[in-house]
């Protein structure tokens, strides 16, 4: 019974990458994040869903569509927990846990207006460093830290 | 350090700052040696300064070297839409070594990756300002004999001061105590205390000045600039509070010494000026003899 209500709270997709564990209030960060609102593959999304791990959960569902390993760096900085669940003719054949990367090139923008990457054309370059257990982006150029709130990618 | 670029004071190890300064200190014995003979230096400002220019040019025509470059964007090709790497690429074709200055931050170490010469970083907008910072260590060394063990206190805008974040990194080797005097809305960076914390170090962070004084070895002090404040009321209300004034330096150590990068408003009296521990204007000169011993490490001349 439980389990029939669950899975009609997000449907199932025959093909495509299930996003789990996904901290709920993340949810629209990570969607943004992947362009999602341009996709034309069926999306299904789920937010402040019961997780029996971190209480609340998002959870994000597409169809014919699976990830490189660009696309699941930025998954992870903004949501280390997630957990990407590959599914072929409605059979998980893949589950992983996202790895955050040491230094990550070209994929996110320095919110410092005055970076000489936002001046010139020079490729972002980070660190990628915890403080206080929040992930932050040190810039390699301006040397300010980047934190979540502030990351916006290419 | 042999061709290799100053960009960040972390690009430094303990061991290599002393390095420069014990050469600072040859240098000032003897400031006239010909080991540039026939080397040419590029001087790049994209932004006005009165001391590092001057003090850079100073030090390379000590040395006997010739300087070619500008002292400002407006008469340079920046003017037509010149990039900077492409900037930087040309002068390489001209120049041994490139002193720089720009107003972008990050915009030295990304000119140090397209350069086939050393780029020595004199300023990259709010962000590093390496050649100051060593010359405020010589001053310190001169001044108490020793970096290590001593009570620094920084006085002002230490949040946007790049001077203030480097030289307090710079500290962290030498087992400092740092007092931190400031209003609210310019506090030091939490990513600047964080090298504190990490070296184990003691800080304490005030918004009176007075109380320090007594236990300072070293007063750093810095201006306050009205454009900092996006409030110009908030600017008002705090600007004459951090004013260092002759009489409230009786009770001072006997060892302490003011400094000051310059240029100063009105945040030291003048009346200090003539006061034995202002040291504001010796500190200046230092920078020459810094800067000669760099510029002969990285040439490989020494």
């Amino acid at each position: 019974m439980n389990n029939k209500r669950k899975e009609l709270i997000v449907s199932a997709i025959s093909n495509g990458t299930v996003i789990d564990h996904i901290p709920a209030n993340k949810l629209f960060q990570v969607i943004r994040i992947l362009d999602l609102e341009k996709s034309d593959k069926e999306v299904y999304f789920g937010t402040n869903l019961e997780s029996k791990k971190y209480g609340r959960k998002g959870i994000i569902k597409i169809s014919e569509k699976y990830f490189e390993s660009s696309e699941t760096d930025k998954i992870a900085l903004v949501a280390p927990t997630a957990t990407l669940i590959e599914i072929k003719d409605y059979e998980v054949t893949k589950k992983t846990t996202v790895n955050i990367p040491d230094t990550i090139e070209r994929i996110a923008k320095c919110f410092n207006p005055n970076c000489v990457t936002n001046k010139e054309q020079v490729p972002t370059k980070f660190k990628v460093i915890k403080i206080n257990g929040e992930i932050k982006l040190a810039c390699h150029y301006c040397e300010k830290n980047t934190s979540q709130s502030n990351m916006v990618f290419n | 350090m042999k061709n290799r670029s100053l960009i960040s004071i972390n690009d430094y190890s303990k061991e290599e700052i002393m390095q420069v300064l014990e050469l600072a200190a040859e240098f000032e014995k003897k400031p006239h040696q010909n080991l540039l003979h026939g080397r040419v230096i590029a001087s790049l400002f994209f932004e006005p300064s009165t001391r590092t220019r001057l003090s850079f040019e100073s030090a390379i025509q000590k040395l006997g070297g010739n300087v070619i470059g500008f002292s400002s964007a407006a008469t340079s090709s920046v003017q037509k839409g010149e990039s900077l790497k492409d900037t930087i690429l040309t002068v390489c074709n001209y120049s041994d070594l490139i002193v720089m200055r720009h107003p972008v931050d990050g915009s030295a170490r990304f000119a140090s990756e397209v350069a086939s010469v050393p780029i020595i970083n004199a300023g990259d907008g709010a962000n590093q300002h390496p050649t100051q910072c060593l010359l405020d260590l010589y001053s310190i060394k001169k001044t108490q004999g020793t970096l290590e063990n001593l009570e620094v206190t920084f006085v002002g805008d230490l949040k946007y001061g790049r001077t203030v974040h480097s030289l307090v990194i710079a500290l962290c080797h030498f087992n400092t105590k740092f007092h931190l005097v400031s209003p609210v809305e310019l506090k030091l960076p939490s990513a600047v205390k964080r090298h504190i914390k990490e070296a184990n170090l003691q800080y304490e962070q005030y918004t009176d000045f007075s109380e320090v004084i007594p236990k300072s070895d070293i007063i750093y002090m810095t201006r306050i600039q009205r454009e900092r404040f996006p409030d110009p009321l908030e600017y008002e209300k705090v600007k004459n509070a951090y004013i260092l004034d002759n009489g409230m330096l009786d009770y001072a150590r006997e060892n302490c010494k003011i400094l000051h990068p310059l240029p100063r408003v009105n945040e030291i009296s003048t009346n200090v000026d003539d006061n034995p521990k202002a040291y504001y204007f010796e500190q200046a000169l230092n920078g020459v003899y810094v800067r000669q011993a760099l510029i002969a490490a990285i040439l490989g001349l020494k």
